[in-house]
């Protein structure tokens, strides 16, 4: 940066003749700025405010619109109209002419320009169209300055779309000579990486370059990517390992310039962004921890000054080391460490503490038992974030002994927290353990109440569900089963009897379910009087129709007797003529029912023992009646997709292929034209399947909010805002009501009580023992691998009967199969540990003896671009020797097979290898060639693969190679998830004249060996097409200019990609093409502008975008 | 990665707004009107974290001044803050003893160090000599340029 000053020193003499002081450009009294802040001080009132703010808006209007102002003045209006819509005013007549200013004005208005642009439109905003131009004039400037700017408004705000067309050029800054560009060009590629990975999947390699960039400043930007890609793929980045450790270790020992200091403290930023690769990196891979130890424990060591800095160093350190495969001093270091936190007196350090711990104690549980009393303390603080942050510690040591006392803290909260996010995730977690370890069916049916009542409709669906499948399958004991059971029907009837206006609607279903399904089991209570009690849901006015649905269908169940009957036709009359369609099914149904006993007694009969139903979910009873109705002419059923299709080309102007108008990738432009999968196909790109997370709820992410989403995977989103809705109005507890009605039981008892009693050291002593039960010594029994002690309560039968007609219940059900699992793991560790790492493929251990097989580890990254010869695509590498040994297994000749490759070579272990491809899996051939005098005993080889599954095929496994002799190992390979290219990673070990030795080596293949072609018809592709739903676009070259390019053009992907050429019409292709197993790919071709607009879809993720690059390079090889 | 930076006062008046994701107009004025009651209700020597949402809010009183971070919740909440101090540090050092005035006068200023410091919600650049050269090397252009007008304004 120095050299820019000097060079605009140097250009502008004139400037140093003024008294410059930059610094001092204090309050602008005279300015208009000053006057309109000034003005809006001297106000007293909002109304006041608004008037004087049009006035000047007004004017402003008048002031930019006018041909006459000039630059300059534009600049400073634009200012004031930053200032007003900072205010919550809306200036948008400014937008244009900010766009405007940053195409026309000098570079200092265009600054000002740009910023306001920044302010003024988000990424979405059809005027930033007008920018591109202005943005790609401004990259080819030679003016440093301009060129800074265009690279910061590109990371800010750029539209997905146009990506394309500036990417060459912010690319071609990397190689910029002034480091302060090249910094600005990485992050803003790290910025289009994040929103659209695919478009520079291309340029990986160039990172590469960025990170050995001699300016750290620069190496530091590349992290900021190099984070993203190993959080993506962790497998492909474990070479680089080494690389990060050595820059840790120089940062850490201070080797940056002091510039790079903050406070003393070398690089933190820096340092916390290597920690974090490295944690990722180690995870579950002990060859790679393994070089990392020493630079942690410096690390720790170094980070000694009492600043906060330095504690986010160490904070980064101990989640690193307890991330990574463990090293038993490097955890007492970070034990003790965390120990410190915790026992901080300043708050902030505190709450890091418990953060920390959190994390921690599913590792080892004995460090919460040290700190028990710290977090009985931290139970109590004023500040409800530590609270709430304890309580997700005290979930995670949740066992079967404390579960009470940690409930009742969680609920304890909840009752006081006003937060939603808060409230949903706390009350998913109360009822995750509650159905866990609850210890008796009272205290989980009342805690469910609770559960349900807090969390009003904002609950997770899933709880609900969980817990009305809990109730009808039940476990083991039909006795206990029915306990529960009777536990809730009569607990249910005393909410009803009660103030029902404040239960949720959820709730009011999960009751009318039960009392329909179960008040039978209470044989001293009349059917009429659960009736009653149903109607008065009814007739409330806040009852959903939803709602009233469930509480017609309990209806259903109870019609029965004659009051009953005649309670039932009082309400059928009212609502058969609802406008709910649904509703007035149910309303006509149950008056049928309730007119005619026989088939009451037929349909309901009184069952004792629930037999699971059979289901017939075929409908295949309905089949005279279908082919009755097609004899009598009825036109026959088309699923909704082939429906919403055939209305399309009915239109015959919005068939998504047909859109693409613009000579770029364009997905998000499609958003208005068509209804269904492009909404998600416009996200697909970002987050892979974001249809998820909008059915999380919570965990939305901001990114999407831009985009109002209707359509999801399961159809019409609609529930979603009457959910939010509800979320507004507060629910207060009627269950603290019903137990004193109840009877006080011992939890509501101890709900009130408050903490602060005469011995409160005595309180929180029991307090502590009652919550930390269960870690101590036992803990210790589980370390040696004993399981749980205590069986869960509620232990699912394992197989269900009816386990289609389930289906659906089960696949919602389970909770959150991530966090049972660290729960399970948090009791021992041990046993946690050590199959998944042998279960990992046989890690690179940093040994001897393999220097050819390291060489090949380094390059083997995914690095596309053929020009730069990284390629180590194995058919490339040369195979100079012949040897004549290696031949194919007798069943594989004839297929269609790669070369033999070397992988690696030894004194006396040449390892070859190559694939065969097969109709429905690829075969991996690996020659274990012996080329000494000695036999090879015990010989093992293990072969393993990220994204593959990896099966011996080979009849016998291999034991000993005798010497001069060829050894033959063939491996199945199927595809888990598609990438460009897969990577397979083997280990041989071996013993030769009584020496053990492990070599290995890697072995890559690219995704093309796993398609096949796949034969539909155009219908079929039709329907296929609507049906899938990740998708990916992008322009490619065609091959020639010719009379026939497509055909041309699609038959050499034809050729290259084993694809299957469905149907060309015009100017536009079709294709199709399956993975090995069975998952197609469709590919729709479309002639636009001279290239070759391909469209991708699949109902595999990763699938398109791996495809498509593959597609890429076919074309440019040609 | 952070999502957005806001600077409001203890009145709750905006002074300083920076997204780093794309949001409608609608979301921005829920999360500044969120933010400014959540924080600006925080209790003396409590935490200077929040949750909002799946976000964590890191916030901290410079004189009259908040500055209110929102990031992603896997990030260090600690560093979040030095983000803060060092923020505070450049203006400071631009301004020379800068107080709530210089942004309100100067917000456009306020942005320019920002864009310097920040860039695709990362950290871009974190030495104040550096930053501090590129904001003054573009002031000088300014002046240059606009040397009637400007003079007017800095020592008139």
């Amino acid at each position: 940066m120095s050299d820019v000053v000097e060079k605009t020193l140097t250009a502008l003499p004139s400037l140093l003749s003024l008294d410059s002081q930059p610094g001092s450009a204090k309050l602008s009294s005279t300015s208009k700025l000053g006057a309109l802040i000034r003005g809006i001080t001297e106000l007293t009132s909002k109304h006041e405010e608004e008037k004087l703010i049009q006035r000047e808006l007004a004017s402003l209007k008048d002031q930019v619109s006018s041909p006459n102002t000039s630059m300059r003045q534009m600049k400073e209006a634009m200012v004031r109209a930053i200032y007003c819509e900072m205010l919550g005013y809306e200036a948008s007549f400014s937008y244009i002419h900010a766009i405007k200013l940053a195409q026309q004005g000098s570079i200092l208005d265009k600054r000002v320009g740009y910023l306001a642009v920044t302010l003024f439109l988000n990424e979405n905003h059809e005027l930033l169209l007008l920018l591109v131009n202005t943005v790609l004039k401004d990259l080819q400037s030679t003016n440093l300055i301009e060129v800074c700017m265009a690279l910061t408004v590109v990371s800010q705000m750029f539209p997905k779309d146009m990506i394309p067309a500036i990417l060459p050029l912010v690319e071609e800054k990397l190689n910029h000579p002034k480091e302060i560009i090249r910094r600005k060009a990485v992050l803003a590629l790290y910025k289009f990486y994040l929103i659209a990975p695919n478009q520079v999947q291309h340029i990986h390699n160039r990172f590469r370059k960025a990170l050995c960039d001699k300016d750290p400043g620069v190496m530091f930007a590349s992290l900021h990517i190099y984070l993203q890609m190993i959080k993506d793929y962790p497998e492909g980045y474990k070479d680089l390992t080494a690389s990060f450790v050595t820059i840790l270790k120089q940062v850490v020992s201070g080797k940056l310039p002091m510039d790079f200091n903050y406070h003393t403290v070398p690089a933190p930023w820096l340092q916390i962004q290597l920690l974090r690769i490295l944690s990722i990196l180690g995870k579950n891979d002990q060859n790679t921890s393994e070089i990392m130890y020493d630079v942690l424990d410096e690390s720790l060591k170094r980070a000694e000054i009492n600043h906060n800095i330095t504690y986010a160093i160490l904070y980064e350190c101990v989640k690193c080391i307890y991330t990574i495969y463990p090293k038993t001093d490097l955890l007492e270091k970070a034990a003790t460490c965390i120990g410190n936190f915790v026992l901080s007196s300043k708050i902030n350090l505190k709450y890091l503490g418990l953060k920390a711990l959190t994390y921690v104690v599913q590792q080892d549980p004995k460090l919460a038992l040290q700190h028990q009393m710290t977090i009985i303390e931290c139970l109590d603080h004023p500040d409800v974030i530590i609270k709430r942050e304890t309580l997700e510690l005290l979930f995670r040591i949740t066992n079967a002994q404390n579960i009470t006392v940690i409930v009742e803290k969680m609920l304890e909260f909840l009752h006081q927290s006003k937060d939603d996010h808060t409230t949903i995730d706390l009350v998913g977690k109360v009822a995750e353990i509650a159905e866990k370890y609850a210890p008796e069916n009272k205290w989980f049916i009342e805690t469910m109440n609770t559960v349900f009542s807090l969390g009003g409709d904002m609950i997770q669906p899933d709880i609900p569900n969980s817990f009305l499948k809990l109730l009808s399958e039940g476990f083991e004991s039909e006795e206990e089963n029915k306990k529960l059971r009777l536990f809730a029907v009569d607990s249910y009837i005393v909410l009803l009897e009660g103030e029902t206006r404040n239960l949720p609607q959820r709730f009011l279903q999960v009751i009318s379910w039960v009392l329909g399904e179960y008040s039978h089991l209470r044989t001293d209570l009349d059917p009429a009087r659960v009736m009653t009690l149903l109607t008065k849901l009814l007739e409330m006015r806040q009852t959903s129709s939803e709602t009233k649905t469930w509480v017609l269908m309990a209806m259903t169940k109870l019609c029965s007797g004659e009051a009953s009957v005649s309670i039932a036709r009082s309400v059928c009359e009212d609502l058969s003529s609802s406008m709910d369609t649904v509703l007035r099914q149910r309303a006509h149904e149950l008056l049928l029912l309730s007119q005619d006993p026989a088939l009451r007694g037929q349909l309901l009969p009184v069952r004792s023992d629930p037999e699971p139903l059979e289901v017939d979910s075929s409908l295949s009873f309905l089949d005279a009646f279908v082919s009755e109705a097609l004899a009598a002419g009825a036109a026959p059923y088309k699923p909704p997709h082939q429906r919403q299709e055939e209305l399309a080309q009915e239109k015959a102007l919005s068939l998504e292929p047909y859109q693409l108008s613009l000579p770029i990738n364009m997905s998000s432009s499609c958003v208005t034209g068509r209804q269904s999968p492009t909404l998600m196909s416009v996200s697909s790109g970002l987050s892979g399947d974001s249809t998820e997370l909008s059915h999380k709820g919570g965990s939305t992410t901001l990114k999407l909010e831009g985009v109002t989403r209707v359509w999801g995977r399961e159809g019409y989103l609609s529930k979603k805002e009457p959910v939010e809705e509800v979320a507004q109005a507060e629910i207060p507890s009627p269950l603290s009501s019903s137990n004193q009605q109840t009877g006080a039981s011992g939890t509501s008892s101890n709900t009130h009580s408050p903490i602060a009693t005469p011995e409160p050291e005595q309180q929180k002593q029991q307090l502590a023992s009652s919550l930390f039960v269960g870690l101590g010594s036992q803990s210790s029994v589980f370390l040696m691998g004993k399981s749980d002690p205590t069986p869960q309560r509620f232990r699912k039968k394992v197989t269900t009967p009816n386990s289609s007609a389930t289906e659906r219940l089960s696949a919602s059900t389970d909770p959150t199969p991530t966090a049972e699992d660290n729960l399970l793991s948090s009791n021992r560790p041990e046993s946690n540990l050590v199959p998944e790492v042998s279960k990992e493929t046989p890690a690179p251990t940093q040994g001897e003896a393999n220097g050819s097989c390291n060489d090949n580890l380094i390059d083997s990254t995914p690095s596309p671009l053929q020009s730069n010869g990284l390629e180590t695509v194995p058919d490339t590498v040369e195979n100079d020797d012949e040897r004549p040994s290696l031949c194919l297994p007798a069943k594989l000749v004839g297929l269609p097979c790669s070369e033999i490759t070397l992988l690696c070579s030894t004194q006396t272990v040449d390892l070859s290898a190559c694939h065969v491809e097969k109709d429905d899996n690829v075969v991996l051939v690996i020659f274990i060639s012996n080329s000494s005098d000695s036999g090879l005993e015990n010989t093992l080889l293990q072969v393993g693969a990220e994204q593959l599954e990896v099966s011996l095929s080979s009849e016998s496994p291999l034991k000993d190679v005798a010497r001069h002799s060829v050894a033959v190992c063939q491996y199945l390979l199927t595809v888990i998830q598609p990438v460009v290219h897969f990577e397979v990673i083997g280990m041989l070990s071996y013993q030769s004249s009584h020496k053990s030795h492990e070599v290995e080596f890697t072995y890559k293949l690219p995704l093309t060996n796993f398609i096949r072609p796949f034969t539909v018809s155009t219908e079929q592709y039709g329907a296929m097409w609507l049906a899938f739903s990740n998708d990916t676009k992008q322009n490619l070259n065609l091959v020639t200019d010719g009379q026939d390019s497509l055909g041309d053009t699609l038959n050499v992907l034809k050729g290259k990609l084993n694809l299957h050429i469905v149907e060309i019409i015009g100017m536009e292709g079709i294709l199709a093409c399956r993975l090995a197993q069975d998952q197609p790919c469709l590919l729709h071709c479309h002639i636009h502008a001279g290239t070759l607009a391909v469209w991708l879809r699949s109902p595999v993720p990763d699938l398109p975008d791996s495809l498509l690059y593959h597609c890429q390079r076919a074309l440019e090889g040609t | 990665m952070m999502r957005f930076l806001l600077l409001f006062s203890r009145q709750g008046k905006l002074r300083l707004q920076k997204w780093y994701t794309p949001l409608s107009e609608r979301e921005k004025k829920k999360i500044i009107r969120d933010m400014t009651t959540m924080v600006l209700a925080r209790q003396p020597r409590t935490c200077n974290f929040l949750h909002w949402k799946d976000l964590k809010i890191i916030y901290k009183r410079y004189a009259s001044l908040y500055f209110c971070l929102g990031v992603e919740s896997q990030e260090n909440e600690l560093l979040g803050l030095e983000v803060i101090h060092r923020y505070v540090e450049l203006l400071d050092k631009y301004f020379g003893n800068v107080c709530e005035l210089d942004i309100i006068f100067n917000f456009e200023k306020a942005y320019f160090i920002l864009d310097e410091f920040l860039m695709s919600g990362e950290i871009q650049e974190t030495s104040k000599q550096t930053i501090n050269r590129c904001i003054e090397n573009s002031d000088m252009l300014q002046e240059d340029y606009n040397n009637e007008w400007y003079e007017v304004e800095l020592f008139g």
